[in-house]
C-alpha cells in the first residue's frame, strides 16, 4: 500500500455543504417523524394489529442486511488477500458502520416505547434471537471500529488481517442472525425455514456491494478524484455474481413452496393475486432487482460507469422491494389457524390485510437512510479513508506485488 | 485578537456565568412565581401511612422497583405495598386521583424534583370502586370483619 | 377450646360467662373461616403467596355450545379489563381485541362453526420464546402475560404468535384504565385468563362467567393439575382439539367440536 496515498476530503465547497444540509434536512424529518409516533402513539401509522411491521421495518433490515454486505469489499481485501481491493477497504468499513447505524436507529426509534431502550440494552432473553441480535450488533460495532483502526493507525498495521477475519466471521453470524429473525417463526407460512439465513446472507452481499459502488462513484466523481475502470469492472463482475445468486435463492424458495399443496394459497397470493405485493414482487423485486440489473452487469453496457450506476440503483430499489414483500407480505396473508376452513371475525382472520404507509413511517425510514449517508459524508471529510486517486494505474501497480 | 483582548472576554465570560448561575440558584428558593413547592395533601383515608414518612421519602422508589417485579412474574400481591392501596388513600379529594391535577400527590413532588415517572401511562391514577374480595363471594363478609388487616387493602 | 369443655361441664351460672362463650367461638370461628374458605375455594392461594406450578389453569371451549351472532363472551372481557369494544373503536384496524368470535365455513358444505378466540396460554409459548427483554412470559400457574414494565413494544410477539392473540395498544389510553389492569401506550397485550380475578380468588374468568350466565355454558375454566376439578372431569368426558395442534405447543385452551 506504499503507493496508496490516502487523504482527506477536503469538504469546505459549496457542493459538499449543500449535500450536507440536505441530508441534515432527512435527519430532521425523520426525527420529527419520530417525534409524532412518539407522542400520539402508533395510531398515526399505517401499522397495526395486523401488520405490525411496516416501511420502517422494511427500511432498518434493509439497512442492517446491506450494512454487513458492504464490508465484503474490506473483506476481500484482508481476508482473502486480493491486494487490489486493499485500497477500497477503509471506505467499505465506514459504510458498513453508517448503514448499520441508521438502520438500527430506525428500528428502535419505531419502538412502541422508544423511551426504554435502556430496558432492551439491560434485560435479556437468551432464547430470544433479537437478544442475540443486540450482542452481534454491538459486537459489529466493536470489531468493524478496531478493523477500521488497523487500516487507518500504522502502528497496528499488522493486526489488520486478524481483525478483518474477525469481522467477516462476526458478520455472516450477524446476517444469519437478520435472517433468523424470521426464519425462527412458526406461526406464518412464509417463514419459519433456515433458507432465510443464508438467503439474506446472499442479499446482504448484493445490496451492500451495490451501495458501496455507488457511494464509491459518487465519492470520486463530486471531489474530482479519479477512479479508473479496473476496479469497477471487477466489482461489476462480484455484483452480478451476488445478483444472480439472490435470485437463485428466490426461485428455489417459491418453487419449493410451490410444490406442498398447503402452500398454494399463499404462494397465489404473493405471485398472482397480491396487488400490490404481486407487482412489487415481479416487476420490483424480479425484474428491476435482479432481471434487468443482470442484464446491464453481463453485457457491454455494464462497461460504462453510468449504466453500472443505474444497475446499482435498481439493484437497491429491487431490494427495498424485495424486503417490502418478505416483511410485509408475509404479514398480509392471514394466518391459517383453521386449515380447510374459511375463517372470519372482527379481528380480521381469513382476510388479506391491507396496508398503506403512512407519511411518519416514510419520513423515519427515509431519515435512517439520511443518517447512515450523513456519517459517511462526514467521515470522508474527518479521517483518511479515500485514496487521493484509483486510477488504473495505481491499482495495475498493486496488482504487481 | 490581542492577548490582551483575549484575557478580557475570557475574563468576562467567567464572569457573566457565574452571574448567571447566581441568579439561577437564587431563584432555586421556593418563593412567590418559582417553582411550585410540592404539595403534600393528606391523605384521605387511613391515620397513617403503610411506612413511616422518612422511610417512604427515601424507599418508595425501591418499594415499587422491587415489589413490581414479584407481583407481576410471581403474583404476590401483598395488600401492604400494593400500588393500588397507595392510590387509595392518597387520592387526591379534588380530583379523585394521585396524578391528574398538579397538586395531586405523586405529579406534585415528582414534578417539583424534575423526576419523571411512567407509572401512569398504564396504571390507573384513581382508586378502584369495587371491593378487593368477590362481593358475591359466600365468605366475603366474615373475612373483612378484621379492620387492622385490611387496612392497606384497597377497598 | 378448653373453655368451651369446661363450660359444658359446668352448667353456665352468669351472663358474662354466657357472653364469654360466644365470644371465644365467635373469634374461634372467624379463625378458622379462613382456612375453611380456602378448603372450599381450592385455587385461591393467599395472596401473599407466589403462584405455583401446581396449579395449571385452562380452558375448555365446546364449541357446539357457542352460539351463533352472540358475543358475551368479548363483551365480559372488555368491560371487565377495560379494552375499547371494537364496534366502538375510531381505529377498528387498531384497536386492541383480547378475544374474538370465530366464525368457521366449511366451503364443501357450508357448515358453520362458532367459537371464541383468545391466547392459547400455550405450555411452550413461542411469544415467549421471541420477547427481547423477557417481558412476554409464563407464570408458574400457566398464564402466559406480558410484564409491561419492562415490554419495549416491539412487537415481535405479536409476529410470533400463532393464533393472532396480542395486540399493541396504538393510542394513548388518558387514564381510562381499569386499576386492576394496567395497560398503556406502546405496549402490547393479550388475555391474562382475568388473572386479577384469579389471584383474588374468583376461580373463573370473565368469559366464563358471562357465558354461563347467558345459559351457554360454552366456556368452562379451572386447573388442569387437578383430576377432580370441573374442567378436567369435563376433559375426561368429551373429545377435545388443539387449534394448530401440530405446532404441538401444548395449549392451555382446548376445544370441543372443531
Amino acid at each position: 500500500m506504499a503507493s496508496i496515498t490516502f487523504r482527506e476530503v477536503e469538504g469546505s465547497s459549496l457542493k459538499y455543504w449543500l449535500l450536507f444540509g440536505a441530508l441534515g434536512l432527512f435527519v430532521l424529518f425523520g426525527a420529527l417523524a419520530w417525534n409524532t409516533m412518539h407522542h400520539h402513539g402508533h395510531v398515526i401509522t399505517g401499522m397495526d394489529n395486523q401488520i405490525v411491521w411496516g416501511l420502517p421495518h422494511v427500511f432498518a433490515v434493509f439497512l442492517i442486511v446491506a450494512a454487513s454486505g458492504a464490508l465484503n469489499v474490506a473483506s476481500i481485501a484482508s481476508v482473502f488477500n486480493k491486494p487490489m481491493y486493499k485500497p477500497l477497504a477503509p471506505l467499505s468499513a465506514i459504510l458498513s458502520l453508517a448503514l448499520l447505524a441508521g438502520g438500527l436507529l430506525v428500528l428502535v426509534l419505531d419502538l412502541g416505547r422508544s423511551d426504554r431502550l435502556i430496558v432492551a440494552m439491560t434485560n435479556f432473553n437468551l432464547k430470544s434471537m433479537f437478544t442475540w441480535n443486540v450482542f452481534l450488533y454491538s459486537g459489529f460495532f466493536a470489531l468493524v471500529g478496531i478493523y477500521l483502526w488497523t487500516m487507518l493507525d500504522r502502528s497496528v498495521k499488522s493486526w489488520t488481517k486478524t481483525a478483518g477475519t474477525a469481522a467477516f466471521l462476526w458478520r455472516l453470524i450477524l446476517t444469519t442472525g437478520t435472517g433468523s429473525l424470521f426464519g425462527f417463526l412458526i406461526s406464518r407460512e412464509l417463514y419459519g425455514t433456515g433458507l432465510l439465513a443464508p438467503m439474506f446472507i446472499i442479499m446482504s452481499f448484493a445490496y451492500g456491494l451495490a451501495i458501496y459502488l455507488m457511494v464509491l462513484a459518487a465519492a470520486y466523481a463530486w471531489t474530482g478524484r479519479p477512479l479508473g475502470d479496473a476496479v469497477m469492472l471487477r466489482l461489476k463482475t462480484l455484483l452480478a455474481v451476488f445478483v444472480a445468486a439472490v435470485l437463485y435463492f428466490v426461485a428455489v424458495h417459491h418453487l419449493t413452496n410451490l410444490y406442498f399443496t398447503k402452500a398454494h394459497a399463499v404462494e397465489a397470493f404473493i405471485l398472482r393475486d397480491g396487488g400490490a405485493i404481486t407487482s412489487l414482487f415481479w416487476i420490483g423485486q424480479i425484474l428491476i432487482g435482479c432481471v434487468i440489473p443482470l442484464v446491464i452487469l453481463l453485457t457491454a453496457l455494464g462497461r460504462q460507469r453510468a449504466w453500472l450506476m443505474i444497475a446499482c440503483a435498481l439493484v437497491i430499489l429491487g431490494g427495498i422491494a424485495q424486503m417490502y414483500v418478505t416483511i410485509i407480505g408475509a404479514q398480509a396473508y392471514p394466518l391459517d389457524m383453521f386449515p380447510g376452513f374459511k375463517a372470519s371475525s372482527s379481528f380480521f382472520d381469513g382476510e388479506v390485510h391491507p396496508y398503506t404507509p403512512s407519511t411518519p413511517e416514510l419520513f423515519l425510514g427515509l431519515g435512517g437512510v439520511a443518517v447512515a449517508l450523513l456519517m459517511t459524508t462526514f467521515a470522508v471529510k474527518v479521517l483518511r479513508l479515500l485514496p487521493v486517486s484509483l486510477d488504473d494505474a495505481t491499482v495495475a501497480k498493486l496488482d504487481q506485488h | 485578537m490581542t492577548g490582551k483582548m483575549k484575557s478580557l472576554l475570557a475574563l468576562g465570560a467567567v464572569a457573566l456565568t457565574t452571574a448567571a448561575l447566581a441568579w439561577a440558584g437564587a431563584e432555586a428558593q421556593p418563593k412567590a412565581g418559582g417553582a411550585p413547592v410540592p404539595v403534600i395533601t393528606k391523605a384521605a383515608k387511613g391515620e397513617h401511612c403503610v411506612e413511616d414518612t422518612a422511610y417512604m421519602r427515601r424507599n418508595h422508589m425501591k418499594l415499587l422497583l422491587v415489589h413490581r417485579d414479584r407481583t407481576v412474574l410471581q403474583g404476590i400481591r401483598t395488600p401492604k405495598h400494593s400500588l393500588k392501596g397507595c392510590i387509595d388513600c392518597h387520592a387526591s379529594e379534588a380530583t379523585g386521583s394521585v396524578a391528574s391535577a398538579k397538586e395531586d400527590f405523586c405529579v406534585s413532588c415528582h414534578s417539583y424534583a424534575a423526576v419523571k415517572i411512567d407509572c401512569f401511562d398504564c396504571h390507573s391514577t384513581k382508586p378502584q370502586r369495587t371491593t378487593a374480595m368477590n362481593p358475591s363471594h359466600p365468605h366475603a363478609a366474615s373475612v373483612s370483619a378484621n379492620v387492622e388487616e385490611m387496612a392497606g387493602v384497597s377497598r | 377450646m378448653n373453655e368451651l369443655n369446661t363450660m359444658t361441664e359446668q352448667a353456665p351460672h352468669s351472663p358474662e360467662r354466657r357472653r364469654f362463650v360466644g365470644a371465644a367461638a365467635a373469634v374461634a370461628g372467624l379463625a378458622v373461616v379462613p382456612g375453611v374458605m380456602l378448603y372450599e375455594v381450592a385455587d385461591a392461594r393467599p395472596e401473599d403467596q407466589p403462584a405455583s406450578s401446581a396449579v395449571r389453569w385452562g380452558m375448555l371451549v365446546d364449541a357446539t355450545r357457542c352460539a351463533s351472532g352472540c358475543s358475551d363472551c368479548v363483551t365480559a372481557c372488555s368491560t371487565e379489563n377495560g379494552w375499547t369494544p371494537v364496534a366502538q373503536s375510531e381505529h377498528p384496524r387498531q384497536a386492541p381485541q383480547w378475544i374474538r368470535k370465530l366464525q368457521l365455513e366449511d366451503p364443501l358444505t357450508q357448515a358453520q362453526i362458532n367459537l371464541p378466540m383468545l391466547c392459547q396460554h400455550c405450555a411452550e409459548p413461542p411469544c415467549v420464546d421471541v420477547c427481547p427483554t423477557g417481558a412476554s412470559f409464563k407464570r408458574a400457574d400457566g398464564i402466559v402475560l406480558v410484564n409491561r414494565h419492562t415490554c419495549i413494544g416491539c412487537r415481535y410477539c405479536m409476529m410470533a404468535c400463532p393464533y393472532k392473540a396480542r395486540s399493541l395498544v396504538h393510542e394513548p389510553l388518558n387514564d381510562t384504565q381499569k386499576p386492576d389492569v394496567p395497560r398503556g401506550m406502546g405496549c402490547v397485550e393479550a388475555c391474562t385468563f382475568c388473572v386479577q380475578k384469579i389471584d383474588r380468588g374468583d376461580g373463573t374468568t370473565a368469559c366464563a362467567e358471562a357465558c354461563a350466565a347467558a345459559g351457554h355454558n360454552a366456556i368452562l375454566f379451572g386447573d388442569l393439575n387437578d383430576p377432580e376439578s370441573e374442567i378436567s372431569k369435563r376433559l375426561r368426558e368429551l373429545p377435545t382439539k388443539q387449534v394448530r395442534a401440530d405446532l404441538k405447543l401444548n395449549l392451555g385452551v382446548r376445544y370441543h367440536g372443531i
